[in-house]
Parts: structure tokens; C-alpha cells; sequence
């Protein structure tokens, strides 16, 4: 969850290694899927007054209506039925939930960056807001923000807002964090030489803040907005839980638990998984795109 | 300087003071519901009194490393206090329902009222359910990075995996562990244990890439086997690294805990206190579970911090604060 975790790069002579990885695990999760179910299948099929022998037990813990671990064909023709399966804007299609959660990350992502920056460059300018904010901050993050959900729905709710906003006010709390810890630290990284390189020129604070902080933050200001975006997903989901939300990949998590649903629930969190990659992979590009703008030769080259 | 501080001298008891009676006054049978504009401005004086206060304070530079140990903490101190005063002379003087937003006081006396509640949900929360789960999820983080680090070809493949899955919403898998394992706090404990495993592999791996060349060498020209090299440099080199993860992870795991009661879980725990107290529009007890997770979590934190500085008392970050 620091910037070192969040480099998403995969260099050459990996590609063999995390395709071996990504084998194993799928083959593990048919052994789990083939060992989660088999009591629960031997079960069925005695009851169906079939001989429980062991080939047909085998085969039917690849194929139950609700199993302990859906095996990875389930799970996949489960995505399929529910995305291109029916009408997109329906309330069974999986693009339609996965569509309300990204519209309330990405608010949530855009309001809890833009206030981590203004955090950022107020802690670097001003040492009073350093001095009385930041241990609040700090300590803003030891309280499992979470638990704030229901109350952020019921208080907002009870003024009149409903439907994207209080999410996105959680997402928004859980990501500032990340970006202003990271901002801080990337506009102080200027050495005092180049600073004092710019008082020469008599430059002002606004014009050192343009110039020289600005740019240098960039890398982490990128590196912490990945976190940040991961963050921002999660805040949704867990918004939609315990409220009752009637769309959205939590709520569709919730729903899946309630009924006993397995499939739907992997199918849901694949979709989750599948998002937050994409997300990430979305400010990768960006990133690559400012570094490019910037005159640096390569994505990362600029650190 | 003595211009300061006799300004400080003056601010801070005025806006302690003013602030106390502020809070006091807003309770008034005259004032609370309908406060005119002298309580108004009185509150205004009060934030700027204590705005000017902090900041003279943090412009101060005491000599003694213990005058600045107690100016580090009276700053956010005294702007914790103006929150808690502001917080509670809007919602009681300007009549602000409870069912949205309860004052600090009446927070605090639900809190004292149920105390056996609250302990009956920290035991089950914190102590069952996140404890276990982070101890089981760290220690085996650091054991597959080991492994990783050990093996190459496995660390090759491993780790990107892992730093893709440290990124996803793996508190998602609340509902499939409840399938798994029960309504009690063993599902919560392995939500929590997922959860942490992906940062402490993530920063193990790159702590036990922190060693350098040439430390290496040495130990190799020491006929160190990877055993010894591991116990002696290796992993002192990464206790940073692991502490970044330990401190990361016990927010992470109070946070995993309490939204995996969210899913299901027997009659008692901070989550599901939460969950039904806020149905129940009981906000003051909804207010009163998040004052003890942030205690409990800043009481987690601080143990670990604590533990890091005694732990790695060598690196220049812990000897330059």
C-alpha cells in the first residue's frame, strides 16, 4: 500500500513465471472446488437415490446449483449469462451494478484527490496547518473509516441525499489519504539547492509551487493516486452494504449472501477484481502520458 | 519573541475557556434550538482565538526535546478540543436533529452508559475476530515472501500476483468466508487474514530485496549459508519494510473485521452494533462504536509504532524524529 507496493510492472522473464502462478492457482481452485463440494454432492446424490460412485460424485461437484466453492467454469459462464447475457440496463446485468459502483469511485476518487492535493500543498505552505492537521489526519486513518458508512448514508440521506453521493463521500474519505501523504512528500522533494535556485530568480511561492514542487511531485502524486483509485473501489462497495442499496456491486455481494447464491458472489467479486485492474491500469496510462508530456523518455523514467 | 509569548499566554486559556463556556451556554433553556447572532459570534471569537493560538504555537521552537514533545502534542490537542466545541455548540444551538447528527455530549454519556455493551463488542471484534486474523495473515505473508525470496522462480511468478491482489477489493470475500466459516468470529478472522497477507508479502518481498551487494558478498566471504545471512542481515535490514506492513495492516484488519460482520454474524460485534443501531436511527450509539474503533485502532497503531521505534532504533528515519 506504499508507493513501492503499487508498481504494477512486469518486466521481461516474468511473463513465464506469473503465467505458471496463474495455472497453479486456477488448478488449485478446481482441487478446492472438487474437495469443497464433494460431501455436499455425495449428499445430493444419495438423496437422488443415484450410487454414489466415485467418478459421478467428482463430476457433480463440478456442476451444483449452490456449491461451497464454485469451480472456475461456473463462476466464468456466470459472468458471461449476467454481462452480455441480458440488456445492459437491466437490474440482472452485472454491467449495469458494475456501472453505478464505477460512477460513485470515480466521483468519490475525483472529490478525495482534489481535496488530498489542496491538503498537500496547504501542509507544505502553511506551517499552522502542518502543526494542527496533520496529526488529525494521521489519526484519521487509524479509525477504520468503514464503520463511518451508515451514519454518512443516514445523516446525508435524512438532509435529502440519496443515490451517488454518499458514496462517493466515503470513497472520497478513504482515498485522500494516500494522495495527500504522498503529495506532501513528493512536493518537498526538491533539494534546498534547487529551491534556492529559484529564489535567485526571485521567483514567487506561487511560481516555485508551478515550476518546481509541481513537477517533481508528479511520481508520486501517480504512484499514490493508484492506491488511491484501489481505495476509493473498495469505499464504494462497502458504502453499498450495510444500507441496503438496491444496485451495485455491493449490493449485488449482499444480495448473493443473503440467498445463498454462491456463483453470483464470485461472479460479483471478479467483476470487482476486473475493475480495480482496470482502474489502475487507467492512471498507469495516464501516468505514461505525463511523463511523455513532460520530456521523459520512458513511463517511470522521470523518478 | 516575548511578544509571542505573551499573545500565546493570553489566546490559549481565552479560548479554552471560551470554548468550555460556549459548549455550557449552547445547553441554556433560551439558547439551545434557537441561538441568536451574539451566540453566533461569540463561537466565531472562539475559532479565532484558538486559530491564532495554534498557530503562535507552532511557530515556536522550544530547545528542550521535552518542550517539544508537549508542543507536538498540544497543538492538535487544542484544535481536537475546538472541534469537539464547535461541534457542539452548532448541533445543540442551532437545533440540529439527533437522528442526524448527535452532539459530542450526549455521544459520551451513551458511551459511559454502555460500557458492558461496547467491551462485549470490542471482545468480539477486536480480540476474536481482528487479532487472530492479523497475527495468522502477517506471519504468513512473511513466511511465503521467505519462500519467494528463497526460491526465485516462484518469487518471479508470486509477486506480481501479489501486488495485483493487493490492490483489489478483497474485503469481498466477507460473504464467501461466512459460507466457509460460520457466522462466529472465525470468518472474520480469515477475511482479516486474506487481507493482510497480500501487504505483508508485498513488503516483505521488497525488504528482503533491500539488502545490498556488497553486505551480501561479505556475508558469502563469511561462509554464511542463506539461513544465517537471513537471520543476521536480512531481515534487520527489512524490519522497516515489515513495519510499514504491520502498521498498514492494523487498520486494515480492524476495518476487515468489522465490515465482515456486515455479512452476518451472532448478536454481537462493533459491526453489527453499528449496522442495527444506525436501522434504528440511534445515532448516539452508532457515534459511541466508532469513538471506541478509533481508540482501539489509534491504541493498535500506537503499539506497533511503539514497537517500530524500539525495534529499529538505527534508521535514520526513527533518529531524525
Amino acid at each position: 500500500m506504499t508507493p513501492e507496493a503499487a508498481s504494477f510492472s512486469f518486466p521481461r522473464g516474468r511473463a513465464l513465471p506469473v503465467m505458471g502462478v496463474v495455472l497453479a492457482l486456477l488448478a488449485a481452485w478446481y482441487l478446492a472446488a472438487l474437495l469443497g463440494n464433494w460431501n455436499g454432492a455425495a449428499d445430493a446424490l444419495a438423496r437422488a437415490g443415484a450410487a454414489p460412485d466415485t467418478a459421478k460424485i467428482a463430476a457433480a461437484t463440478m456442476a451444483q446449483e449452490r456449491p461451497v466453492v464454485p469451480a472456475p467454469h461456473q463462476v466464468f459462464s456466470e459472468l458471461s449469462r449476467s454481462t452480455v447475457g441480458v440488456p445492459l440496463g437491466s437490474k440482472r446485468s452485472l454491467v449495469y451494478h458494475a456501472w453505478v459502483t464505477l460512477s460513485a469511485t470515480l466521483l468519490g476518487f475525483a472529490l478525495g484527490s482534489a481535496l488530498g492535493i489542496a491538503l498537500a500543498v496547504a501542509i507544505v505552505h502553511l506551517r499552522s496547518v502542518e502543526a494542527s492537521l496533520m496529526p488529525w489526519i494521521v489519526a484519521s486513518q487509524t479509525v477504520p473509516i468503514l464503520a463511518v458508512a451508515p451514519i454518512v448514508i443516514v445523516a446525508l440521506g435524512a438532509a435529502g441525499l440519496t443515490g451517488l453521493l454518499p458514496k462517493a463521500v466515503i470513497a472520497a474519505y478513504l482515498c485522500f489519504f494516500p494522495v495527500t501523504v504522498g503529495m506532501v512528500k513528493g512536493l518537498n522533494a526538491p533539494d534546498r539547492i534547487q529551491r534556492d535556485l529559484m529564489r535567485t530568480y526571485s521567483a514567487s511561492r506561487g511560481q516555485v509551487l508551478a515550476r518546481l514542487r509541481w513537477p517533481a511531485a508528479l511520481p508520486d502524486l501517480f504512484a499514490s493516486l493508484k492506491i488511491a483509485v484501489a481505495a476509493s473501489l473498495v469505499g464504494t462497495i462497502v458504502a453499498e452494504l450495510p444500507t441496503g442499496a438496491q444496485a451495485g456491486l455491493g449490493a449485488r455481494l449482499l444480495a448473493g449472501s443473503y440467498y445463498g447464491q454462491t456463483v453470483r458472489i464470485w461472479a460479483a467479486l471478479i467483476a470487482a477484481a476486473a475493475l480495480s485492474a482496470l482502474l489502475v491500469q487507467g492512471i498507469g496510462l495516464a501516468e505514461a502520458a505525463a511523463a511523455r508530456a513532460m520530456g521523459a523518455r520512458a513511463p517511470g523514467a522521470a523518478r | 519573541m516575548t511578544h509571542r509569548a505573551a499573545r500565546i499566554g493570553l489566546l490559549t486559556p481565552a479560548a479554552l475557556a471560551g470554548g468550555a463556556a460556549l459548549a455550557i451556554a449552547a445547553h441554556r433553556a433560551g439558547l439551545a434550538g434557537e441561538a441568536g447572532s451574539g451566540f453566533w459570534l461569540a463561537a466565531f471569537l472562539v475559532w479565532l482565538a484558538a486559530t491564532l493560538a495554534a498557530r503562535d504555537l507552532a511557530a515556536l521552537a522550544p530547545r528542550t526535546a521535552t518542550g517539544r514533545r508537549i508542543l507536538r502534542l498540544a497543538v492538535p490537542l487544542l484544535f481536537g478540543f475546538l472541534v469537539l466545541v464547535l461541534w457542539e455548540a452548532v448541533v445543540v444551538g442551532a437545533g440540529v436533529p439527533a437522528v442526524l447528527m448527535p452532539p459530542p455530549s450526549s455521544i459520551a454519556a451513551r458511551f459511559a452508559a454502555a460500557l458492558p455493551v461496547l467491551g462485549a463488542d470490542f471482545v468480539q471484534t477486536c480480540l476474536k475476530s481482528a487479532l487472530p486474523g492479523y497475527a495468522v495473515g502477517c506471519l504468513s505473508g512473511l513466511g511465503v515472501a521467505i519462500l519467494a525470496d528463497r526460491f526465485p522462480l516462484l518469487g518471479r511468478g508470486l509477486l506480481p500476483v501479489a501486488n495485483v491482489a493487493s490492490a483489489l477489493p478483497i474485503v469481498g470475500i466477507a460473504p464467501i468466508m461466512v459460507m466457509w466459516f460460520g457466522f462466529d468470529w472465525p470468518s472474520k478472522a480469515a477475511v482479516v487474514a486474506v487481507m493482510t497477507f497480500f501487504p505483508m508479502l508485498v513488503q516483505a518481498g521488497a525488504g528482503l530485496a533491500a539488502t545490498g551487494r556488497i553486505e551480501r558478498d561479505l556475508m558469502r566471504t563469511y561462509a554464511a549459508g542463506y539461513g544465517r545471512t537471513l537471520a543476521s542481515l536480512r531481515l534487520p535490514i527489512a524490519l522497516p519494510f515489515l513495519f510499514t506492513a504491520l502498521k498498514v495492516n492494523a487498520t486494515l484488519a480492524l476495518i476487515g473485521a468489522i465490515v465482515a460482520e456486515f455479512f452476518g454474524t451472532p448478536i454481537v460485534g462493533m459491526g453489527f452494533r453499528i449496522s442495527i443501531e444506525a436501522a434504528r436511527l440511534s445515532l448516539d450509539m452508532v457515534w459511541a462504536e466508532i469513538a471506541l474503533a478509533a481508540l482501539a485502532g489509534s491504541a493498535f497503531y500506537g503499539i506497533i509504532a511503539l514497537a517500530e521505534r524500539a525495534a529499529t532504533g538505527w534508521h535514520p528515519s526513527v533518529r531524525a524524529g
